[in-house]
């Protein structure tokens, strides 16, 4: 079973690709769940490309990457809503527009540098087997956090995904974990790019935590299979690219997205365990 | 526990627009105000401004303790939809348990006596055997039986139920009406929005409501035929009071034994709200 085993014995850069992996497998399956019981998953996605100009920026003016993530996820934020609470639009056509517009602007700013296609490639599509261990400490203490903040404010979110009015009456600061949450979001998305590129940040936010509210029943058990189908993804993901010479990031995501449709799929063979609406009356 | 609501020439609508003004009201501990009226009469707007879910357009509206202390009554609403579609197979008994979270803050677990409350609650809407099911595959009835006893176990001050008896068959209705009772023994003021005129007589006020308030007093007072048909446009009486005919609902709501064969409006003829 070397096969198996030997690309994260003898590769140095294999064990750290494998631990970043898992690190933002499980940032991502807790970010995810919440996403996608919100039903906030188009968000999400222009979350990962509002991030995309403002790491471009930091490559170009020499600061870190990750503070103009931050800024390009604040400004696509605020951008949602300022133009949803000013104008008629609905959000779907704010965030649709940003999200564009944020990913021309950040190619934009790239073509401006010296090493257009390669540092391109990186931000899309990310550059996991390149990644230190420094910022490996970075994105454990990204999941740390998300994962203690999600189990601190389990309770409005879950509410405020099922009956926001009543997380509201229940004296909840709704606006306020709202905030929390889309900044949940945003640092999860800034964290994941360096393993899986701005462009799949979304798979491993959405295919995971999807898969799993297909098999469980409550909010923690979501995030933990979640979180299971994430780290098999990462290790299949990355065993795949070493053997077959395949794209990394991209090799992980396709797993995870696999994954999913399997589940799926094997869910819809499967008797079904809820009745269809009719059964309401 | 006691608690008090009261508006002064209140006024409730969105975005700047009043549904219905001139709201003047005071209940107290153990009293149940029923707010009757068509679709789109504005009783669910001015549930939704008691809750503290939108800001009054004019005038005031307090919810308080009664007991002079600052705070807010504690306050349980149950709207008049919910979101059965969530997307995990969520228990009934766990949406019943939510009610107690605000007893609990964040992070605290529920205690010995927040069960007892949630089985006290399942117990009065009949859905004990229905605990382990997921909600989603309830019928309509069942799911509003398991939203109300989630706004019971709150045990909260000021209860503001939209249509509580929507979709409940007559069993169900009647331990609604013995809750109720129970509600107001407890000391809880009790504000429903209904379209049936016979919950609404059981009710210690009722305040009519069609886009203005039509009439506002004890039931013999407020539920007038002259005023029903003011709110509801077709108005019939048998031997034990009016039966009202909705056009916005198709049906008439004289549910008792014995009720008259009566034919809604010509389609057709509808309110514009």
């Amino acid at each position: 079973m070397d096969v198996l085993w030997d690309p994260f014995v003898q590769s140095a850069f294999m064990q750290r690709a494998l631990v970043a992996g898992i690190v933002i497998a499980i940032a991502t399956a807790v970010v995810g769940t919440i996403t996608v019981l919100r039903g906030m998953a188009f968000l999400g996605d222009a979350l990962a490309h509002g991030v995309l100009p403002g790491i471009a920026a930091a490559l170009l003016i020499g600061i870190p990457s990750v503070v103009g993530a931050l800024a390009g996820a604040a400004v696509m934020m605020g951008g949602v809503a300022a133009i949803s609470r000013r104008t008629r639009l609905s959000s779907d056509v704010a965030i649709g527009l940003l999200f564009v517009g944020m990913l021309a602007l950040g190619v934009v700013i790239i073509s401006r540098s010296d090493d257009f296609a390669g540092s391109l490639t990186d931000i899309l599509f990310g550059e996991v087997l390149g990644v230190t261990w420094t910022q490996i400490a970075w994105q454990a203490g990204v999941a740390v956090a998300v994962v203690l903040l999600a189990w601190l404010l389990r309770r409005p979110m879950l509410l405020m995904a099922m009956d926001p009015d009543q997380a509201r009456v229940a004296g909840y600061r709704v606006g306020l974990i709202e905030a929390v949450l889309l900044g949940m979001i945003a640092i999860t998305v800034v964290a994941s790019f360096v393993v899986v590129g701005a462009l799949l940040v979304f798979g491993m936010l959405l295919a995971p935590a999807g898969a799993a509210a297909l098999v469980t029943r409550r909010l923690g058990s979501m995030m933990m299979v979640a979180a299971a189908i994430g780290i098999v993804s990462t290790y299949v993901g990355l065993l795949l690219s070493w053997h077959f010479d395949l794209a990394a990031g991209a090799s992980v995501v396709l797993t995870a997205v696999a994954i999913f449709f399997i589940v799926a799929i094997a869910q819809g063979l499967m008797p079904s365990r809820r009745p269809h609406p009719e059964h309401a009356s | 526990m006691s608690a008090a609501i009261e508006c002064n020439g209140l006024a409730v609508g969105y975005g700047g627009h009043a549904v219905v003004g001139g709201i003047d009201l005071a209940l107290g501990a153990g009293q149940w105000l029923a707010v009757i009226g068509t679709n789109g009469s504005g009783k669910s707007t001015l549930l939704k401004t008691l809750a503290g879910l939108i800001a009054p357009i004019a005038g005031t509206a307090a919810v308080r303790s009664a007991d002079g202390s600052p705070d807010r009554a504690t306050v349980s609403y149950l709207s008049q939809s919910h979101e059965q579609g969530f997307l995990l197979p969520i228990r009934s008994r766990d949406v019943v348990c939510m009610g107690r979270w605000p007893a609990r803050g964040l992070t605290g677990r529920l205690r010995g006596d927040d069960q007892a409350m949630v089985d006290d609650a399942m117990g009065a809407m009949g859905i004990t055997d229905l605990a382990d099911q997921p909600l989603g595959t309830l019928s309509g009835g069942q799911c509003q039986r398991v939203h109300l006893a989630q706004a019971l176990c709150r045990r909260a001050d000021v209860l503001l139920l939209d249509e509580p008896t929507a979709g409940l068959d007559a069993a169900s209705r009647e331990r609604y009406l013995a809750v109720m009772d129970s509600e107001r023994a407890r000391g809880s003021v009790v504000v429903t929005a209904t379209h049936d005129v016979r919950e609404a007589q059981r009710a210690d006020l009722v305040l009519v409501v069609a886009e203005r308030v039509v009439a506002c007093g004890p039931p013999g007072e407020a539920l007038t035929a002259e005023a029903l048909a003011q709110a509801f446009g077709v108005v019939i009486s048998d031997a034990t009071g009016p039966v009202v005919i909705d056009p916005h609902h198709g049906h008439d709501h004289h549910h008792g034994p014995g009720s008259p064969h009566v034919h809604g409006p010509a389609p057709g003829h509808q309110h514009e709200h």
